[in-house]
């Protein structure tokens, strides 16, 4: 990659008259959206950090210095039980490039495995309760050369977390929390986790206590209370999601399982330098008349195409994602290390709360890789993810109005998401309310025997999926005052207990009833992925 | 006097069948139904009095019959050319407001001794419906020596008639005759613990699910509405689960809790009330219903497939027919595999296994049949756990290719195994 200059920060530009129209990501489209000079302010992300120059020497390096750990040749034997475990689909988004960095690293343990005589080795992909990946998304993720080598011989696999031959009980937390875990991890001499990094609620000991566990064990943690009472989950240091994930990985850790972690960050190049999508990384005004020109044809072709075929479209799309850190060792000393490099690439600092915040919503959240986004996916990437972009305090002040734009169309893909239909046509046809439906669903969702079917032998996320996926959105809701989609599927979103809203006009309009007339604006440029540091 | 007349003419009918299906009620203006002068209907015998309609309800039979979608099942017990009309409130002779009890039973016949049913009081299972002095008639407004409601003056026997209450409006009285039909379908149906499904959210839809609540009946009730003031209304009066009909068996699925085999399910609801009596109705009806479950189908079938209406067991002019699904629902199975409609439905979720990616190993797990499997060994110096390079994989490829035709074939025995153990099992 060549660069012309050394990456900017990330900043927050105050709109005027002249500022150009701020793009909005819509689904598998865009907007153009001109916002209220004076009181509005956009926070953009910082330009992609350079990779490293040398992935495989970094990696190599990173085995053999660890952190507060011996080096991973010095932890291999002959004989020994060897299981090597890798973040799944949902990372990264959108898929990156290959080589992907799970291949590079997993091709470098098994070569050390090799040398040491290593024989009896696992490579099992960490979906928890996410959907099986198929061949191609394996092949993707390890490389052909692994896959050919292990996947016909049943040695790399997909975690079943409803197997019950296949999972054990470790223990429980002093909190109560049951700690499970998938049984070939549990019982190996030395378990290698893979990770990527992407946002800073990654990794650590959420990869084995959430990647290779359960519903009996995610439900401690997975659940309302513990959404509510994160500030944000995506602050490890004020998430009760993770103070329960890190009690579950010490009780890991003292039933005598040894964990080689290694985590991975990557820069923001979501959408290349160069390239058809370039324009998309680049703020409004540093457009060149042929970004505009390749905009308009891309903007153009889209709005002639069926859904279907703008969906396949974006699905080929893999990022140019470069690798920006690797450490590995003992868990909560190289996740210090990884958080640090995350923030490092995604942080920006922000003044203040504002009255309404913006975000426009892109096509591909973590749970719907080449698949469709369906409403409850739409709800979670906004109030889920996005509005848990913070540390410090939510960009939104307490009662404010979040304004998403997304076509939040009611539909949903049959193999991938059974679950969740009848969660949208029963359960949120009935409350919106997370903790009403956690009471009430929760239990059954979770323990029906079609959707564990599914879950084990076809490509469906469990049962229990899209009840996440709307706790996940419990702390924006009990927060903020009002929710907005703009150009969205009317019916589909007051499902979701949103208003609907054909302009942004109109839902600021909307919005004035709940935060006034001359309410701040801030708008989320997201992606590239960045995180306010709200001050 | 003026009388909507419904008379056997084929070819009208025929047109009606057509116009019917174009547009829903276009039936009745080329169908046999005209409005005519027609002399009042004389009183047939001693008992009988003439009763001046003051509101007539259109049930669904009704409209099933102008718009020709009437089962053929229903001729032998009609007489042509007869008025339609058979919820009515009206005044006697003396003044007295009635309401009309329609079903033309054994004493209104003149049949004596009545019938075993009549004689035990169950007159809505009368077996003499098409004998005695009357021409043959399942009730009135089906009949012609009766006359019906959609008239200004028809006749009824004493037996057939009820004083209304001062305080009861004649719209709510017109309402007695099918809230009668609902409430004797609700003491109908099985006290079974799983959840109830009604199908069709019209009058005789909604009065049922009414007169289930009324009658105490907590069970879980799914029901299934078309439109937005139905969707609504159930709701009001007690549905936990309102859904479209295409979404059925996905909500009956998630309520019990079954599995899914094909389009079916391997459980289902062990009641389900069918309160709309078509055939497609009746196909969702027998594709939810659990194994050895029942199917009541209240109401008279429309286009109902006459062997389901012959082999039900019917529960009289009230119209309750009652399906007993073991046997049926097989049936109905291989019909629903054939008709259009069917492939119209929303699938269900997911088929349970994609062949495909099973048989490439990926899904293959260590302890479904790889167990102690290793990968090829290699020599300590510069050996590698992977595979080689693209070049040299033929050989795996095989391998790959083979194991691909053991796993379809292992598939495809354990899905019939599957599947004879199910067919045993029912």
């Amino acid at each position: 990659m060549t660069r012309s200059r050394a990456p900017r920060p990330g900043f927050v530009l105050d709109v005027d008259r002249n500022t150009p129209p701020i793009l909005f990501h819509h689904g598998e489209g865009f907007r153009f959206e001109r916002l209220p000079a004076g009181r509005t302010r956009v926070v953009y992300p910082a330009d992609p950090l350079p990779g490293l120059a040398d992935p495989a020497g970094a990696i190599r390096h990173a085995l053999v210095n660890p952190l507060d750990c011996e080096p991973l040749p010095a932890l291999l034997r002959p004989g020994m039980k060897l299981t090597i475990a890798f973040d799944d689909i949902s990372l990264p988004l959108p898929p990156m490039r290959r080589p992907d960095v799970r291949q590079r690293i997993i091709e470098a343990v098994l070569d050390l495995a090799a040398e040491a005589g290593v024989d009896d080795v696992h490579i099992i992909a960490a979906l928890a309760l996410h959907r099986r990946m198929t061949e191609a998304e394996l092949r993707h993720a390890v490389g052909d050369r692994v896959y050919d080598a292990f996947a016909p011989h049943g040695l790399l696999y997909n975690h079943d977390a409803e197997d019950p031959d296949g999972m054990v009980l470790l223990g429980t937390t002093r909190h109560g929390e049951e700690v499970q875990m998938n049984r070939r991890a549990a019982e190996s001499d030395l378990l290698v986790y893979v990770n990527i990094n992407l946002v800073a609620m990654d990794g650590g000991h959420k990869s084995t206590a959430t990647g290779l566990s359960g519903y009996t064990a995610l439900r401690h943690h997975h659940n309302v209370k513990t959404m509510q009472e994160s500030r944000s989950f995506m602050d490890q240091h004020r998430s009760e999601l993770h103070a329960s994930n890190w009690r579950q990985g010490k009780v890991i850790r003292d039933a005598g399982i040894k964990i080689f972690q290694i985590e991975t960050t990557l820069n923001n190049n979501t959408f290349g330098l160069d390239g058809p999508m370039a324009m998309l990384q680049k703020r409004e005004w540093d457009w060149t008349p042929r970004d505009r020109a390749a905009f308009l044809a891309m903007q153009g072709g889209l709005k002639v195409m069926s859904s279907g075929a703008r969906r396949r479209i974006f699905e080929q799309w893999k990022a140019p994602y470069e690798l920006t850190s690797v450490q590995a060792g003992e868990v909560e000393a190289v996740h210090a290390v990884t958080t640090e490099n995350v923030y490092r690439q995604q942080l920006v600092p922000v003044q203040g709360q504002t009255d309404i915040l913006t975000m426009g919503l892109p096509y591909i959240c973590p749970y719907n890789v080449n698949s469709i986004m369906n409403p409850i996916l739409v709800a979670c990437l906004g109030l889920g993810y996005f509005f848990n972009l913070y540390r410090g305090k939510p960009l939104v002040r307490e009662g404010g109005v979040v304004i998403m734009t997304h076509p939040t169309p009611w539909e949903f893909h049959p193999v991938h998401h059974p679950s969740y239909i009848d969660f949208f046509e029963q359960v949120l046809a009935d409350t919106t309310d997370p903790a009403e439906i956690e009471q009430r669903y929760e239990k059954r969702f979770a323990e029906d025997e079609w959707y564990r079917h599914l879950y084990r032998t076809s490509y469906a996320y469990h049962g229990v999926h899209p009840f996440y996926m709307w706790y996940w959105c419990a702390h924006a809701l009990q927060h903020v005052g009002q929710v907005i989609v703009v150009g969205g599927d009317t019916r589909a979103v007051r499902r979701l207990g949103f208003r609907p809203a054909s302009t942004m006009a109109d839902a600021l309009e909307m919005a004035s009833d709940v935060v006034g007339r001359q309410p701040t604006i801030t708008h989320l440029h997201n992606p590239p992925l960045l995180m306010a540091d709200v001050s | 006097m003026k009388a909507l007349l419904f008379e056997r003419k084929v070819a009208k009918f025929a047109a009606a069948a057509i116009a019917g299906r174009v547009v829903a009620g276009r039936g009745a203006k080329h169908g046999p139904l005209t409005l005519k002068d027609v002399d009042p209907p004389s009183l047939p015998a001693a008992g009988w009095q003439r009763l001046r309609p003051r509101l007539a309800g259109i049930c669904g039979s009704d409209l099933a019959t102008i718009d020709g979608r009437s089962s053929r099942y229903f001729e032998p017990i009609v007489s042509f050319p007869f008025t339609l009309g058979h919820e009515v409130v009206g005044d006697l002779d003396d003044g007295t407001r009635a309401v009309l009890v329609p079903v033309l039973h054994c004493a209104t016949r003149g049949i004596d001794p009545p019938c075993v049913a009549c004689r035990d009081g169950q007159i809505n299972r009368c077996e003499r419906i098409a004998f005695g002095h009357l021409e043959p008639g399942l009730q009135s407004g089906f009949c012609e020596t009766t006359g019906g409601g959609w008239s200004l003056a028809m006749v009824a026997h004493e037996s057939q008639l009820l004083r209304v209450p001062a305080d009861m409006s004649d719209e709510q009285a017109v309402m007695v005759e099918p809230t009668a039909c609902a409430v004797h379908a609700a003491r109908t149906v099985p006290r079974d613990a799983g959840p109830l499904v009604i199908v069709g959210a019209g009058a005789l839809g909604l009065l049922t699910l009414a007169a289930l609540r009324a009658e105490g009946d907590e069970r879980t009730i799914v029901m299934t509405a078309k439109h937005p003031d139905q969707r609504r209304w159930a709701k009001e009066l007690g549905a936990d689960r309102v859904v479209e009909p295409r979404e059925l068996a996905r909500a009956v699925r998630s309520e019990t809790s079954s599995l899914v085999f094909g389009d079916h399910l391997t459980g289902g609801a062990p009641t389900v009330v069918d309160c709309v009596g078509s055939e497609d109705s009746l196909a969702d009806s027998l594709r939810v219903v659990a194994p050895g479950g029942t199917v009541l189908v209240v109401g008279m079938p429309g286009h109902a497939p006459r062997p389901h209406v012959a082999v039900a067991s019917r529960d009289g002019a009230a119209g309750v027919l009652r399906l007993h699904a073991r046997r049926l629902r097989r049936r109905a199975r291989s019909r629903a595999g054939r008709r259009p409609r069917a492939a119209r439905q929303r699938p269900l979720p997911a088929r349970p296994v994609h062949r495909g990616h099973r048989a490439r190993g990926e899904r293959r797990h260590p302890r479904c049949g790889a167990r102690g499997v290793r990968p090829p060994q290699r020599e300590a110096t510069g050996r590698s756990l992977m595979a080689p390079a693209k070049a040299d994989v033929t050989n795996e490829a095989t391998t790959i290719e083979r194991d691909e035709a053991d796993q379809t074939s292992k598939a495809d025995v354990t899905n019939e195994a599957t599947t004879t153990e199910r067919e045993a099992h029912r």
